[in-house]
């Protein structure tokens, strides 16, 4: 039993059933970003004053990350380009070329994710707030930090400010809270890490579909061609689809 | 470009493809559509029965709360620990059966049934497709759908039980409530909303991808319409609760605080949270699903009946375009009306009045759609099987259930009802003794196609009255109770605020209102009776029903009557090719009073 259009198109519609699917699952996944820049936004109008930190991302290392994915982007069309022409060679470059990029774009990701899990904010007895990197921590349990202090919790919240950053060490005895700057820490950096998480889970899932194309799944080049150009683009139209969430993911936290 | 091989024509083609493959490959990892539309169908009807028996223990407490459950109070103690000690449901295990009892009647078998079992196995058929357009996504929805139930189930058994919180799983409550059921029926729900997604891009593939030739749009069966319909609203309305989903388990697991507003008290101490979040958000995120979900339950309803009243009145339905439009305006529109369930929130009146404006446009195609059912009954020469009472039951029951909308939908008279007994009534209306019969309609009606053989007439007559009857005895008094002023959710059945403990206080509910606990309860013991001749019914006519000898026993136009019985691997000996509408019956001149959609068009 065959199913028909899967690989030709249907007259009347003009697409085959594996683009008709990935289009729809596409409006959907427009539908869940969606649901959760809302909740953005929502949550960034009502937040308290001074509660809401702005420039806490690395704008350069973001700028690197939006130019991996759009040079991916190209790639990635020229992998099917190259399937269109039936130069597999093309093919294997340019579709290893686009998981190359997508796992140094993770990379650089979680290098981002680090510098947040090792950044500290510590409430001392004194009221005083010492905010910085954790070098180490003492044997004794005295935190060493390298950051600064400050008298009011709201200062911490422009992050483009420039301020001195020198060692500090604070005895344990002085400290009432210590938090590093996880999804828990505030609502800014639940959202940055839930929405870039489920868009870094697109990536992973994108990697594991175009390397299954461009190993295993390659095999089916010399059986059926055409049915194979179809799957490199319905894999294409997703990584699009992934490149789009960051271009608005990158201004939305990193830039505004 | 049609398929070039089929399965061959012989009375064990069913039997002989079964046992290529196996057992396991056959009924358990098939990628057939109809045998995984009859996994959704049974393991839904199993999900059905379990959220009504939930439903009955309830009831029994409503009624006399305190008392240990007879029969299986014993049970409940072994099973679940000091929640029910000596048989006695605690209020934490009250609101864990009411939590899960909704979640499981919405999630895990209403819309399982409406559109994985109907879904899956009619829409191929009537369309005259040999399979869904993704046999294998469809095998793997309906595995992530048995997981997601799979989990809820099992977390009625974790330390602290299941979810308390409502099926709508109100932060900060649903936060507060000290049990891990909360996490599992997350987890749940991002499985069950996969599943929903991964199906109704399936069937939304399938529907413009697979049509026989000849079958354009306005000859497609209405119920191909209403489950396109239904499954553009799973596609569209279920990611924004995917996304809530995903935040909610945040804030249950990462210490987030998406939902957590700053300086919230849990037990008189001041939260350990970051604060700053909204638990409104949580609000219009779950019923911007939710409320498109109630016609993912009535769609399908709706197309069921049509079929089957098109088919047992012998006229074509009346009104067809206006039923297609009228289910996609229903489509649009719901995506507009949620926050008519959040008038208690203290939205602005503006707001208010652009959500009771919508609400009550939303209700014009609902009855254009129900006008037109009923306008199809004029003049016809009805045959009152089985099916056929189901479905014109649900005429009425979905018309009180519809009309009793519109007080809920203007925040003035909602203010009042708001949370009362007269909300549960009023959506049990359109979903019970609704989608419901709806479901049991089709279940009697596409019986002989899937398995040869008729579900005995006479027992599916009394399980249809005494269903009709208990139905409405357990729900009627419900909008007496409502508009009393009696809440819902409440585990002592509301005795708290009543006369036996509140004497001389105005307001306080009439001990007559208190009374009708136990009337609905004895009600819902009699509709639980008489489901037992249907589940009889439906096992012992596998095998022993009366035998049809005719591949379209109810002589009806649609492609999925033109297929051998049961259908084979493949579904049609030849494909099909469309040259008329879907409900030609009674044509002036014909031989017969139908013509199936595949017969060609005499010359003139």
């Amino acid at each position: 039993m065959e199913i028909p259009y899967t690989v030709q198109a249907r007259p009347d519609t003009g697409v085959y059933n594996a683009k008709v699917g990935m289009w729809l699952f596409l409006a959907s996944e427009v539908m869940l970003f969606g649901g959760l820049f809302s909740s953005y936004i929502l949550l960034r109008v009502s937040a308290l004053e001074g509660t809401w930190p702005t420039g806490l991302l690395s704008v350069p290392l973001g700028t690197i990350n939006t130019i991996i994915l759009a040079l991916s982007a190209i790639t990635t069309l020229l992998a099917w380009v190259a399937c269109k022409a039936r130069m597999f060679d093309r093919f294997k470059l340019f579709q290893g070329l686009t998981i190359l990029l997508a796992i140094i774009f993770l990379g650089i990701k979680s290098y981002e994710y680090r510098d947040k899990f090792t950044h500290y904010e510590l409430v001392l007895k004194s009221g005083e707030i010492a905010d910085g990197h954790l070098v180490r921590r003492e044997a004794n349990g005295d935190v060493v930090l390298h950051g600064h202090t400050v008298k009011e919790h709201a200062e911490l919240m422009n992050g483009r400010k420039h301020v001195e950053h020198r060692e500090l060490t604070i005895p344990k005895d002085q400290i009432v809270r210590m938090q590093n700057y996880g999804p828990w820490h505030n609502t800014f950096l639940a959202t940055y890490f839930t929405m870039s998480g489920l868009h870094a889970l697109h990536i992973l899932g994108g990697i594991v579909v175009m390397g299954y194309l461009w190993g295993p799944g390659s095999r089916m080049w010399k059986t059926d061609p055409e049915r194979f150009t179809n799957r490199v683009e319905v894999s294409g139209l997703f990584w699009h689809f992934v490149d789009l969430v960051w271009i608005f993911l990158f201004p939305t936290f990193y830039l505004i | 470009m049609q398929a070039t091989t089929y399965a061959p024509h012989h009375a064990h083609a069913h039997e002989a493809h079964h046992a290529d493959q196996g057992f396991w490959r056959t009924y358990i990892f098939s990628t057939d559509h109809k045998v995984i539309g009859i996994q959704y169908g049974l393991t839904a009807l199993c999900f059905l029965l379990f959220g009504f028996f939930l439903m009955l223990m309830m009831r029994w407490q409503i009624a006399h709360p305190g008392e240990a459950v007879p029969l299986v109070g014993p049970l409940l103690n072994a099973l679940l620990g000091d929640v029910a000690a000596k048989g006695i449901m605690s209020p934490d295990l009250y609101n864990s059966f009411g939590a899960m009892h909704g979640t499981i009647m919405v999630f895990l078998a209403i819309v399982p049934l409406a559109v994985g079992a109907y879904g899956n196995y009619l829409v191929p058929l009537q369309i005259g497709a040999n399979d869904m357009a993704f046999p294998k996504l469809n095998m793997m929805s309906y595995q992530v759908y048995f997981l997601g139930g799979i989990i809820m189930f099992v977390s009625f058994f974790i330390p602290g039980g299941a979810a308390q919180s409502g099926w709508t799983s109100y932060p900060p409550l649903s936060m507060a409530v000290p049990t891990d059921g909360q996490t599992f029926w997350l987890i749940g729900m991002v499985f069950l909303i996969t599943s929903s997604l991964l199906g109704s891009v399936n069937i939304l593939a399938t529907i413009i991808q697979l049509r026989a030739p000849g079958l354009t749009w306005m000859r497609l069966p209405f119920f191909v319409w209403a489950q396109f319909t239904a499954s553009f609203l799973l596609l569209l309305a279920f990611p924004p609760l995917e996304a809530a989903g995903v935040m909610q388990l945040m804030d249950k697991v990462a210490g987030t605080s998406f939902f957590l507003p700053t300086g919230l008290a849990v037990g008189g101490n001041l939260a350990n949270v970051s604060g700053g979040g909204s638990p409104l958000l949580w609000q219009h995120l779950f019923w911007f699903l939710a409320h498109p979900e109630v016609y993912v339950l009535i769609l399908p309803a709706m197309g069921i009946i049509a079929e089957i009243i098109a088919n047992n009145t012998r006229k074509p339905l009346w009104g067809y375009r206006s039923l297609v439009y009228g289910a996609l305006a229903i489509g649009f529109i719901s995506f507009l009306v949620w926050a008519h369930h959040m008038y208690l929130t203290g939205m602005g009146t503006k707001i208010a009045t652009f959500f009771q404006t919508t609400t009550m446009i939303i209700s014009i195609p609902s009855v254009i759609i129900l006008t037109c059912l009923l306008i199809s009954l004029w003049g016809g020469s009805i045959r009152f099987n089985t099916p056929m009472l189901f479905a014109l039951a649900f005429l009425p029951m979905f018309g009180i259930g519809g009309l009793t909308g519109l007080p809920l939908g203007f925040s003035v008279s909602d203010i009042h009802l708001h949370d009362t007994y007269y909300v549960i009534g009023h959506f049990h209306y359109v979903v019970a003794p609704g989608t419901i019969f709806a479901l049991f309609a089709g279940i009697y009606f596409w019986f002989p196609k899937l398995t040869g053989r008729r579900m005995s007439e006479y027992w599916g007559k009394v399980h249809f009255w005494g269903s009709l009857l208990f139905m409405n005895l357990v729900f009627m008094p419900m909008f007496i109770q409502g508009m009393a002023g009696m809440l819902r959710r409440m585990s002592d059945g509301a005795v708290q605020y009543s006369e036996l403990k509140l004497q001389g206080v105005s307001g306080a509910l009439s001990s007559t209102v208190i009374g009708l606990n136990n009337f609905i309860l004895w009600g819902a013991v009699g509709l639980a009776l008489a489901q037992i001749p249907f589940i009889i019914n439906l096992f012992w006519s596998i095998k022993h029903g009366e035998e049809v000898h005719s591949d379209n026993p109810w002589e009806a136009t649609t492609l999925d009557w033109q297929t051998p019985t049961p259908p084979p691997h493949g579904n049609f000996l030849t494909p099909p090719s469309v040259y008329r509408g879907p409900y030609e019956y009674s044509v002036p001149g014909a031989a017969r009073d139908f013509v199936p959609q595949n017969e060609p068009q005499k010359k003139a």
